[in-house]
């Protein structure tokens, strides 16, 4: 083993530029798929996180068919109770009962639709960012206290400040007229316009009586440790649900279907690119390896007549081919890190990417993050391409004719 | 141009002694080509529906605006002058189309449900060619005029409100007094739409009617221009700037839309990095090829050399050789596109991730669009980049020392 490990590295030297060459092409892909990875996997999981934080939390208990047509009927009745049998549980990291409608919200210059959700001051921190973004004045207080929080931008287009009154408008869930007067106690600035614009969020108390909901919600939100306990969560949370009700639990996955999707879709066209950067990487690799072995047909001759196998000669191109694999995962790994830390330190941008990331609740520099599936998965690829493509050189050493071979010019 | 053919003529024939070596290169360029253009082509059909369904369906290509509206969209903020006014402005002028809209936050209320919506008072003779709805009505009919007494609302809405066809729904919406205005409308039609975000975002109704309901006369809250080309409305912006009062914001849509504006622009950013990248990842395997062609023929080389051939010639049959082979493999991968391109003209369903795509802003069925420009790129950037590729190994040939060249083993 340890001669033709010799020989393989001895035979890669023959010909310096070529291998500089071939291992370069390595090189330049792994460098390029481990910064894409990384960017790719470090936006996935802002984006998830961004989404989720701000409202849906990791899994939701609601009334059948709220999620597709959220009807002021389909309800979660004694909603908070419920939140609290489930506070009990240590399997749920925070837990929020909450309710949701539409109401036209007036000041004394202007009238906007707006989302109204009606939340549990002490509780509603542990499952969504906005008690945190509260920039101005302070977050809810009292279970019934009749007080509002609003976005930045729906403050700016009311005209209203902390301490006015709002006149909410709307339509409870029996059918009934819904009116309530409550005064701004803070605004929240999310840095997204269409939260700032259209939310608002008011005591659970307040939300029941003046939307007649009877004791009851819309949905009891949830948020685990880590994504990865959501499934196991999701069983606990269905064994809990009292017998005899039909309220389903959600994850994430399906009160956000488009999250994943526009993943999916991203990663695919990623997946289109970096099999093609594969694949030429391969094609380049089996270029060399051919004149590699057609060059030393006369030498390849002289050794099988001399009794070496063709078994014994593929293995050598083979090994020769991985010994350059190598190189370039292990130079492509160091320099792809070097690039990707550099970046992850001082981010990365292009023009117009402030905007496309607006849409995904992103922030307008990105930092990739590497990790050992980033850093080694994208070269382990290009590894197994280029010996694949070894094969064909490799095995035309079987139709070998010593004989001939030697006589080659 | 006699030395020219000979010169072509030897490295035509170059290139085929060792036809395995050339087929290999060739097959990596092609489909590299072939990515570079299928890829390009796909992403265009992306952003190409993206802008179909976004900006033709309701934006128009350039829009007029009272300066405060975008930040703040209320009655308040109305086009100063009269229907006829604007019509003496903009009606004896030629564009492919215009038209004034109210365009309201409002709240839409069934017997069960209130929801937030964006109300959009139009003409609808004057809006034919700019929306989206008039193709897409799968139940009742659409708005007859401005003067119509019904709404045409979204499939989903229809859900959400738990109404249908015939069935009376309330419009609330505050007036410039901020008195809440408030009118009952028949459901005389139901709109489909792609993405089906639009369907819970928009109602339509007659203008004349919501203006009387919000008590502005004939006054609108926005203008909207169609001309010939979405990618072009630089001479429309001027035209319009040209005719409107300089105290109101004129926008095309690509400050309207910021998001599908700097997909548009950023596409043509992809295209050249995606091109440049493939590229590079080819010329390690160019390079190498030329290298390996170079240093088999050193004797070659040096006898002509030594015949007195200008070195300059030396030159002259490396790079036509590496053009060649270039030429051949930008041919296939070209007609390859195409014929990608041609069978799949049909679309390529993608509804798995369709509300993924939606999140993006794109539809769920992929259209690949060849654009000239891009293959000219392509074709361009690997001829160019090829040619300066293979400078070095053709100059390093022409610096052989004949005698030396010539006594090489």
């Amino acid at each position: 083993m340890n001669i033709i490990l010799r020989l393989a590295w001895r035979n890669l030297w023959r010909q310096p530029r070529r291998t500089w060459l071939t291992t370069g092409a390595m090189v330049f892909s792994n460098t390029l798929l481990i910064f894409m990875m990384s960017l790719q996997f470090g936006t996935y999981e802002l984006m998830i996180d961004n989404s989720l934080q701000s409202f849906s939390g990791h899994l939701q208990v609601q009334a059948p068919g709220y999620i597709d047509d959220s009807k002021m009927r389909q309800s979660v009745p004694g909603v908070r109770a419920l939140a609290e049998t489930y506070r009990q549980d240590a399997v749920f990291e925070n837990v929020a009962a909450r309710g949701t409608a539409f109401a036209l919200a007036s000041s004394d210059d202007r009238s906007y639709g707006i989302q109204v959700i009606g939340v549990e001051p002490g509780f509603e921190p542990g499952v969504s960012n906005i008690p945190g973004l509260v920039k101005e004045g302070r977050y809810l207080d009292g279970i019934d206290a009749t007080e509002i929080i609003i976005g930045a931008v729906l403050a700016r287009n009311l005209r209203v400040d902390i301490g006015d009154e709002l006149t909410m408008l709307g339509t409870g869930r029996d059918g009934s007229f819904a009116a309530a007067i409550v005064s701004i106690v803070g605004i929240f600035d999310s840095g997204i316009a269409a939260l700032d614009r259209s939310i608002a969020e008011i005591p659970l108390g307040l939300f029941q009586d003046t939307f007649a909901m009877d004791g009851a919600g819309h949905q009891v939100v949830i948020t685990t440790a880590d994504l990865a306990y959501v499934p196991a969560a999701k069983l606990e949370a269905e064994n809990l649900l009292p017998p005899d009700s039909s309220l389903v639990v959600h994850d994430w996955d399906a009160l956000q279907p488009g999250l994943r999707q526009a993943i999916q879709a991203d990663l695919t066209s990623a997946w289109f690119m970096y099999i093609v950067l594969v694949v030429l990487v391969a094609f380049s690799v089996m270029n060399t390896q051919l004149m590699s072995v057609l060059e030393r047909t006369k030498e390849f001759g002289i050794v099988m007549s001399l009794g070496l196998t063709p078994g014994r000669l593929g293995r050598l191109v083979m090994l020769e081919t991985a010994l350059m694999g190598i190189m370039g995962l292990l130079l492509g790994a160091v320099l792809g890190a070097l690039v990707t830390a550099w970046l992850s330190v001082v981010g990365f941008s292009y023009p117009g990417m402030e905007e496309m990331a607006a849409n995904f609740n992103l922030p307008a520099r990105m930092y990739p993050k590497i990790s050992l599936l980033t850093l080694f998965g994208g070269p382990a690829i290009v590894l197994i391409g280029t010996l694949a493509s070894a094969l064909y050189p490799a095995l035309r050493l079987y139709r070998l004719q010593p004989v001939e071979a030697m006589r080659a010019a | 141009m006699r030395q020219l053919q000979i010169l072509a003529i030897l490295a035509w024939r170059n290139l085929w002694r060792n036809h395995r070596r050339t087929l290999i290169m060739i097959s990596a360029v092609t489909i590299g080509v072939w990515a570079m253009i299928f890829m390009t082509a796909l992403m265009r059909g992306m952003v190409n529906e993206m802008l179909r369904d976004g900006i033709q369906v309701l934006p128009g290509h350039v829009q007029i605006h009272h300066p405060d509206y975008r930040d703040d969209p209320s009655i308040n903020n109305l086009i100063p002058g009269t229907e006829d006014e604007l019509e003496s402005i903009f009606g004896g002028q030629e564009f492919e189309a215009w038209a004034g809209r109210v365009r309201v936050p409002a709240v839409i209320t069934s017997e069960r449900e209130s929801r937030g919506i964006t109300l959009l008072g139009i003409d609808p003779i004057a809006e034919a060619p700019i929306s989206f709805v008039f193709d897409d009505i799968v139940e009742g009919r659409f708005l007859k005029d401005g003067a119509d007494s019904g709404v045409v609302i979204g499939r989903k809405m229809v859900d959400k409100l738990d109404t249908r066809l015939g069935k009376r729904v309330v419009l609330m919406s505050q007036d410039p007094e901020n008195e809440i205005a408030d009118r009952g409308f028949r459901v005389v039609g139901i709109f489909d739409s792609d993405p089906d975000s639009h369907e819970e975002t928009f109602v339509f109704a007659g203008k004349e009617t919501i203006q009387k309901m919000l008590g502005v006369e004939d006054r609108v809250t926005e203008v909207v221009f169609l001309g010939q080309d979405i990618r072009n409305v630089e001479a429309l912006l001027k035209k319009v700037s040209g005719l409107t009062d300089s105290s109101l914001d004129v926008e095309p849509w690509y400050e309207l839309d910021t998001y599908l504006g700097a997909m548009v622009k950023m596409m043509d950013g992809f295209v050249l990095v995606w091109v440049i990248v493939i590229f590079l990842a080819l010329s390690f395997g160019l390079v190498n090829t030329l290298v390996m062609a170079v240093f088999e023929r050193i004797r070659e080389i040096g006898l002509m050399l030594a015949l007195g051939m200008p070195p300059v010639n030396i030159v002259g049959q490396v790079i036509v050789e590496s053009l060649a082979l270039l030429t051949i493999g930008l041919a296939l991968g070209n007609a390859l596109a195409w014929l990608a391109v041609v069978t799949l003209e049909d679309g390529i369903d993608i509804s798995a991730v369709a509300q993924g795509m939606e999140m993006m802003g794109a539809s769920s069925v992929l259209y690949p669009v060849l654009h000239m420009t891009d293959v000219i790129t392509a074709n361009i950037v690997v001829l160019v980049l090829g040619f300066l590729a293979s400078l070095s190994p053709a100059w390093r040939a022409s610096r052989y020392q004949p005698v030396e060249a010539i006594t090489k083993v």
